[in-house]
């Protein structure tokens, strides 16, 4: 009793739990249920029961309400696909003025602005592309293909390789001086000579379109929501979400409003990519102290002024790294994208992976990292440069770098008409290194991993089936063997404990709308993935930075690592699991956890290092020993960023285990990946991306809460 | 008598949501507790004063007084819920934006605690920048922002960022920003707070300098009484948002108008802060002798010559006619007589 006193909310918690647990036993299985048969499918079936809403038929297995609710929502994503089969083919008919046949014609608005910005979207890809790689569209777009025809002297190659190499060299020299420099050359060498060239630059230009204009619409939505509550307040919930839904699942309804190809893929980056630009505009225009902006007003400054000349250059390096969070999102959407049919990098890469070629996606999956580091670390190095004055310097001094690089050009220009008369036959290697004729690694790789699995099979065999049989399979059933109710109520209890009534209402709506969703067990096979991978990358996660943190030195070079890992986009990650553990349950797992360890032994290194040196000081004169400083001190005030950490791992989790579906895993992923070729995927596509999203606000919601009121409760920030 | 410069009549700011109702239903008798418990925070209680050009405001209190509340009223930063504030006249709350700027422009200066420098421009740009934003030349802006770089003495300089600069030399800079555009009201905002107290001494000597070459009308924000008592022409004491006393500091010195005034007057040491105009009697007695001590010296520098003395001083003003007397018992009696400690 006295225990309970002293502890009320662990008496609260026990009693939540034995409540979920008496609801588990105490519902049975229905004899009729069978998993993934267990809700709506899209097929008849005599056994279903079924019933229509707004005019659309939803046929699903009917059970018990406490074991599985029924599918009440199952016409939203039907009704989502009719209304934009209708916004796209019915909705607005008007006349149009054609240029290629010079005469109106009929189109519904919808379709007309999305073809609009389609065509748009795509002369910017294709007049970088050509910059970079060479090509007429662009010309032909302003002039015609008989003046092309009239004046091929306009049939201009691309950029030899070696001045884009010597030239981003140049500009990492710029920002982040010899070492960056350095990394940059030899990079786009290697990409060069190893015959990546052409897919990298396709990746590239897309970048080079998607990232500026992420960050024009990003820094104004943030300048809006800055200036306006109302804004703010419209825009938070979408960038919530955003934050956690998969970036997979937004590429369906893309499909249908863009259809195919790069420009889709550009679109659709853009909604992905604005939402972190918006929201470190704010951080960074909130965080400017307020009597800079009273001093520029004291100034005289107008509202523009203000904004151009005070706000927005004070808070510079915090919209620089919204410009680096935007490359990045951009970078990983530009492979995944592949999906949809955007060329490059990605697309290399999931063709060979598809063949299993894993020799060919190593070799991708490595130019995609190399270019991600480079451009990760060049965007930091722009953030943290300070201005510098230059009033002081002569002209060559100032515009050392353009005429460095106007000679460079020159030179490339050279060596490109050197090499076109010494290659006289063959490939100019001086312009560009076919796709085929570069070095290639692929048969070493091939035949490495053919060794491995000659030599170790038997031991990863066994680990498989140990792993599946015995930890996987269980868990799996245990999930599904919750019945919708038990979980309802664990889920509710546990919002209310944690954050009160408010909390409670939001997950309780969270969850309500997953279990109304045709897709209850197969969220509950997602969580149940992702809740492996999170106990798994948690502990080694916590582990490993708490043995870091021991040591200046090592603390500092694990996060340097943590850094460069998190840069690669998710998808790359899939690679070598694949390499040693085939297509199975596994490699997505541990795919999962690599990438999901990232944030957790971040954010412990950094939680642990946030703990004042005051306290540090104050504990060893009182003579604590190391363990005792660990858990008496650093541990308790180090658990509140430690879950925050928690919940980025959580968030990680939950998009591999959905990219995992490209492996074959029987989740909501697997139904998004269907979603991407079927027509009429939209509706379910989107769903089930909110449904995924929702699993994650559902913990984002729990966990910060307890960290904000235990963190107000210790007195941290 | 001119038209004062600066002039607020019953200025109250009060926030929360319902601040306007409340104060309409107040009534003018604005009580804090009331408007706590509705809510409602009161920033500034019905202020009323002048200041008059060329002279020296200090308003003190502590943290929470609303002494920054007021200033933020008066440069119009917030809006004032209740209460006219004629800046020369003009009724600054009737202003629209376009005014206001026009009146930013070209007539105020502010100082800022923290110093408020824009990181990505340099001394020179800092300084310049109230005038380009007015949109004079960039190259007569750049002269005169030379000009006052020379002005508050941080010449060579002029090209650093404010990263590369000590507190003390930033707020030189913040100074020299809000000269630039040669205001004829000077807001300070405890622009000495954040320095250390060496530092601190120095700047006072160097801004109690300029204000003697400039001749501004300056409202300064202090929580330091010794540095109010050292800079004002009249000094006002702010306590939860209520002027609890507005006087020369001699008279506050002498009669503090409250307790509260009181306590902060207790430890000062009056012949540092007295001059001899403030204790003199306007009466010439008979028995006055030879020496004669001018009415505006500081207690302290004569006191020794004054205090070796037996019969009464003669006082006298800037043109040696003597106006008044001091006898050295008086002397005595305001320096250490009416403490705390004595009585």
């Amino acid at each position: 009793m006295e225990v309970l006193k002293k502890y009320p909310k662990l008496f609260q918690w026990l009693f939540l739990l034995i409540v979920f647990f008496a609801l588990c036993f105490g519902i049975d299985v229905p004899e009729t249920y069978k998993f993934i048969r267990g809700q709506a499918e899209f097929v008849k079936d005599p056994n279903q029961s079924a019933f229509v809403f707004l005019g659309k038929e939803v046929r699903y297995y009917a059970f018990d309400v406490f074991w599985r609710l029924p599918p009440l929502l199952g016409w939203l994503p039907i009704w989502i696909n009719d209304s934009l089969f209708f916004l796209m083919n019915d909705w607005m008919p008007m006349e149009f003025w054609n240029e290629d046949t010079q005469e109106y014609k009929t189109r519904p608005l919808v379709l007309q602005i999305t073809r609009n910005l389609t065509a748009f979207m795509t002369f910017l890809i294709e007049l970088i592309r050509e910059i970079l790689l060479g090509g007429l569209e662009t010309i032909v777009a302003f002039t015609s293909w008989d003046w092309i025809d009239a004046n091929p002297w306009a049939e201009l190659p691309g950029l030899p390789w070696t001045i884009v190499a010597a030239g981003s060299a140049i500009l990492a020299y710029k920002l982040g001086g010899k070492g960056l420099a350095i990394y940059a050359l030899l990079s786009m060498t290697y990409i060069s000579i190893f015959g990546q060239w052409k897919p990298s630059m396709q990746t590239l230009s897309f970048i080079l379109v998607a990232a500026p204009l992420s960050f024009i619409f990003g820094l104004g939505l943030g300048v809006a929501a800055f200036k306006s509550k109302r804004v703010e307040k419209a825009l938070y919930p979408i960038l919530l979400v955003m934050q956690t839904m998969p970036q997979y699942a937004v590429l369906v309804p893309a499909l249908v409003l863009f259809g195919v190809g790069d420009h889709a893929a550009v679109i659709i980056t853009m909604i992905v990519a604005v939402p972190p630009m918006i929201l470190l505009t704010l951080l960074g225009l909130r965080a400017v102290p307020p009597e800079v902006i009273e001093a520029g007003r004291m100034s005289g400054c107008n509202n523009w002024q203000l904004m151009s000349k005070v706000l927005i250059p004070t808070a510079r390096r915090d919209i620089l790294i919204g410009v680096n969070q935007v490359i990045m999102v951009c970078f990983s959407m530009a492979v995944i994208s592949a999906f949809i049919g955007a060329k490059g990098l990605g697309f290399n890469l999931l063709l060979a992976l598809n063949q299993l070629n894993i020799g060919l996606a190593l070799e991708a999956g490595l130019c995609i990292s190399l270019i991600a580091i480079l451009l990760d670390k060049m965007s930091l190095a722009w953030a943290n440069k300070q201005v510098d004055y230059f009033g002081n310097l002569n002209f060559f001094q100032r515009n050392k770098n353009s005429l460095f690089f106007g000679v460079i050009v020159i030179v490339g220009i050279l060596l490109a008409y050197v090499g076109s008369i010494y290659f006289k036959d063959g490939y100019n290697y001086l312009f560009e290194v076919p796709h085929n004729k570069g070095i290639s690694t692929a048969n070493f790789w091939n035949k490495g991993v053919d060794w491995i699995f000659d030599t170790f099979f038997v031991y990863i065999k066994a680990f498989n089936t140990w792993l599946i049989v015995d930890v996987l399979q269980p868990m799996r059933a245990l999930y599904l063997r919750m019945p919708a109710i038990a979980t309802l109520v664990l889920v509710v209890g546990a919002g209310y404990l944690i954050g009160g009534v408010r909390s409670a209402l939001v997950v309780c709506g969270l969850t309500l709308f997953i279990a109304l969703s045709p897709w209850w067990d197969r969220a509950l096979v997602t969580t149940y993935m992702a809740t492996f991978g999170v106990i798994v990358s948690c502990t080694i996660g916590f582990t490993v930075g708490t043995l870091c943190f021991q040591n200046k030195h090592s603390s500092k070079f694990m996060l340097n690592v943590c850094d460069i890992f998190q840069t690669f986009p998710s998808f790359v990650y899939l690679i070598p699991v694949m390499m040693l553990f085939g297509i199975t349950d596994t490699s997505v797992l541990i795919a999962v956890i690599v990438y999901a360890t990232i944030p957790a032994t971040r954010y412990t290194i950094e939680g642990l290092r946030s703990v004042p040196a005051g306290l540090h000081d104050a504990a060893t004169m009182s003579g604590v020993t190391k363990f005792q400083r660990l858990f008496k001190i650093e541990f308790p005030l180090a658990f509140p960023h430690m879950m925050l950490g928690l919940n980025q791992t959580i968030v990680f989790a939950l998009f591999m285990v959905i990219i995992g579906a490209f492996i074959g895993t029987e989740d909501l992923g697997q139904y998004i990946l269907k979603a991407l070729s079927d027509k009429k995927g939209a509706g379910i596509g989107l769903t089930l991306g909110i449904c995924v999203a929702f699993i994650g606000l559902i913990f984002d919601n729990l966990i910060r809460t307890w960290v904000g009121k235990r963190k107000k409760h210790l007195g941290i920030d | 008598m001119s038209e004062p410069v600066i002039k607020c009549q019953s200025v109250y700011k009060i926030f929360g949501v319902n601040a306007e109702r409340m104060l309409k239903e107040a009534n003018g008798n604005v009580d804090a507790k009331t408007f706590q418990d509705n809510g409602c925070i009161v920033g500034v209680n019905n202020a009323s004063f002048e200041v008059s050009k060329g002279e020296m405001l200090v308003v003190m209190g502590l943290s929470g007084s609303g002494k920054s509340t007021l200033l933020r009223c008066i440069s119009r930063l917030t809006d004032a819920t209740g209460g006219k504030i004629f800046i020369e006249g003009q009724d600054l709350l009737n202003l629209n934006n376009k005014e206001l700027i026009d009146l930013r422009r070209n007539k105020m200066g502010m100082v800022f605690q923290s110093f408020a420098l824009l990181p990505h421009k340099t001394v020179l740009e800092n300084i310049a920048f109230p005038l380009q934003i007015k949109g004079i030349k960039t190259e007569d802006s750049i002269n005169k922002a030379m000009d006052m770089v020379k002005l508050v003495g941080l010449d060579g300089r002029e090209n650093y960022f404010p990263r590369e600069l000590s507190g003390g030399q930033q707020q030189r800079v913040g100074i020299a920003r809000s000269l630039a555009v040669e205001p004829d009201i000077w807001f300070l905002d405890e622009p000495f707070s954040a320095l250390d107290p060496l530092i601190r001494k120095e700047m006072q000597d160097e801004f109690l300098r300029l204000q003697e070459k400039l001749q501004k009308t300056i409202m300064f924000i202090t929580h330091d009484f010794d540095e109010a008592l050292k800079l004002a022409d009249r000094i006002a004491i702010m306590k939860d948002g209520i002027i609890e006393q507005l006087d020369t500091p001699a008279n506050i010195v002498l009669n503090p108008a409250t307790e509260y005034v009181r306590k902060f007057t207790e430890e000062v040491p009056r012949e540092k802060v007295l001059l001899i105009k403030d204790v003199m009697d306007e009466t010439t007695s008979s028995d006055i002798g030879d020496l004669k001590v001018s009415k505006d010296e500081i207690i302290e520098n004569v006191a020794e010559k004054i205090l070796t003395q037996e019969k009464t001083v003669a006082v006298t003003d800037g043109k040696n006619n003597i106006v008044g007397s001091i006898n050295p018992i008086k002397i005595i009696n305001t320096v250490f007589g009416g403490r705390k400690n004595n009585n």
